[in-house]
């Protein structure tokens, strides 16, 4: 089931940029043996030009679309030297929607990473008429578009709700949306942990006198909480660069919901590409730093990557 | 293994509800008033908004970017995935890292990037106008920003398989004498068949759905360059909501339907992909 997990939106998942050793159980059998030993000639003359051509077109096709695109943002970022990228990154509307962005982001892989546990212990624990539904609604957030998970919300919470609830341009309203899209991740990373959990440990604790409470702190949060950590990463690296889900519903008003990648949007499209620039490598680098935190975390705790 | 005892049952009935609570408000009545939303005034008026011209351009355009960006990304994803399974040169682990980059990055950013590179002012700017070719607002731009954010997908779910099952089958087909492209037809392919299907359903879910990338290179001309998502976004500006909701409901049901393949897929995947993953 978890279907979604390196679904959909699939925002990053990455995490973990270099495949790690456990990835990889069989090495080609090629590589031990002498290079004589495919026989047929044919195969091995397709094995000598594809080992050119192959790496080479692909290298290409990351770069048009990729690489390229990344080193202009950089060069472009600091075209007119520090003072400018830092002229960029502290005007006050930049300062503003990072602070948003950030805080927002904070707060919400915090409560998401809170709101996942209790719904991995409901799925693994827990047995109801309908779970197996359950499931697939948690990942509902991957596979749906980002308009129209900011459609959703909007429709539900917006100025014509039915219930009145407007959130529509307010910063509860960009928080709700960050909760919506970050949701799977915060649920995915967890879930494998808990469902490995030997029950007998807690069998133990608990024969020995130890209340629920105490197995809930002194056994299972220990274990699941590199798992949890890695989640609450995804999630804040996600929300950081978020921008289809949040737009709709935040109304982008500069210094009140206006979150970073709107305000690299609007520097956009009224052509101040270098600090358009300046704003997204700082966004790319949070990011960067954070997926890599993760990584490390990942191989420091042999946390499974599961989303 | 038993584990369903261990939450005592105290804490077992109100933590379901507060789960289900959580899911009910954040996710599923959301998700159901986009459907009420959309045929509220009646199935005639949903289908009129559905058929507008700007709608089926607007639909008809996410198609043809999605049937053009989809096969190069399975191209590439499942060379790549060759690539790196099976062959060693200097840099495969750089080339392993770049392809996940597209997940760690603001769509933003990558549509930001598109345009300093193929923009009017941007780096193959000069070289593409005296070819008189456009990138940016027009369909090439946005083709190429759905490629590359929706990437790393194949590969993500190839290499992993192809790692798995070890190059015996292969080997021994090559040592029969069968040319390497009868070998990748005859037997790579359908040993990745299930992880490919749900890579490219990944991928073609994110095509469909991509909206900030798309977004900044595209330019948003009606009838032009304005893909679904764009359109949605566009009709909830122009204050015609149920345009909005309608196109809305298109793409959740083309998402349900990837879940649903997913889940299906994964299912028979699990059977011989024993890694806990999704």
């Amino acid at each position: 089931m978890s279907v979604g997990a390196s679904v959909a939106d699939l925002g990053l998942p990455g995490g973990e940029p270099s495949a790690p050793a456990d990835r990889r159980p069989e090495r080609s059998l090629w590589r031990r043996l002498p290079p004589s030993v495919p026989p047929a000639p044919l195969a091995a003359a397709g094995r000598v030009a594809r080992s050119a051509a192959g790496p080479t077109l692909a290298v290409t096709y990351l770069s048009l679309l990729v690489l390229l695109p990344l080193a202009a943002l950089l060069t472009n970022a600091f075209s007119s030297g520090w003072s400018a990228f830092w002229a960029a990154i502290t005007q006050p509307e930049a300062v503003a929607a990072l602070e948003l962005t950030l805080a927002a982001s904070a707060i919400v892989a915090v409560v998401n990473s809170v709101a996942g546990v209790a719904i991995a212990f409901v799925l693994v624990r827990d047995d109801f008429r309908g779970k197996s539904l359950l499931s697939a609604v948690i990942d509902l957030p991957f596979a749906l578009p980002t308009i129209v998970a900011g459609l959703t919300l909007l429709a539900l919470y917006g100025a014509d709700s039915p219930f009145h609830v407007n959130l529509a341009g307010t910063r509860l309203g960009v928080g709700a949306a960050l909760l919506f899209v970050t949701l799977p991740f915060c649920v995915r990373s967890v879930q494998p942990v808990l469902a490995e959990l030997d029950a007998e440990i807690e069998e133990a604790a608990a024969s020995l006198g130890a209340t629920p409470r105490q197995v809930l702190r002194r056994i299972i949060l220990p274990s699941i909480l590199p798992a949890m950590l890695a989640g609450t990463g995804l999630a804040f690296a996600r929300a950081v660069g978020e921008f289809g889900s949040v737009v709709l519903i935040s109304g982008n008003i500069p210094f009140k919901t206006e979150v970073a990648s709107s305000w690299i949007f609007s520097l956009s499209q009224s052509g101040d590409l270098p600090a358009a620039s300046a704003v997204s490598v700082l966004l790319v680098a949070i990011s960067l730093l954070v997926l890599l935190s993760i990584g490390w975390m990942r191989r420091r705790f042999d946390v499974p990557d599961t989303i | 293994m038993s584990r369903a005892r261990t939450t005592r049952p105290r804490w077992r009935l109100p933590l379901r509800f507060a789960v289900l609570g959580y899911l009910t408000i954040l996710i599923l009545l959301p998700v159901g008033t986009v459907f009420y939303r959309a045929f509220q005034h009646g199935l005639g008026v949903a289908w009129d908004s559905f058929t507008a011209p700007d709608a089926l351009h607007a639909l008809w355009l996410t198609l043809l970017v999605a049937a053009i960006a989809v096969p190069l990304n399975t191209a590439f994803g499942v060379g790549v995935s060759l690539i790196l399974a099976r062959h060693r040169f200097p840099g495969a682990w750089l080339l392993d890292a770049f392809v996940d980059i597209p997940l760690a990055i603001s769509p933003v950013v990558i549509g930001l990037g598109l345009i300093l590179v193929y923009g009017k002012t941007g780096w193959f700017g000069n070289w593409l106008a005296a070819r008189g070719i456009t990138v940016i607002f027009s369909l090439p731009g946005i083709i190429m920003a759905s490629a590359a954010v929706s990437l790393p997908y194949v590969v993500r779910e190839v290499l992993p398989v192809l790692q798995e099952i070890g190059t015996e089958q292969e080997q021994a087909a090559r040592t029969l004498g069968a040319r390497p492209l009868s070998v990748f037809w005859r037997i790579t392919l359908p040993n990745i068949r299930r992880g490919l299907a749900y890579g490219v359903t990944l991928t073609t879910a994110r095509v469909l759905g991509e909206f900030g990338a798309v977004a900044i290179v595209s330019g948003n001309i009606v009838n032009k360059t304005q893909t679904l998502t764009l359109f949605i976004s566009t009709s909830i500006d122009n204050l015609d909501p149920n345009s909005a909701y309608v196109g809305a409901v298109a793409l959740c049901v083309a998402a349900l339907l990837v879940l649903t393949l997913l889940t299906v897929t994964d299912r028979r995947r699990s059977e011989w992909h024993t890694k806990a993953t999704l």
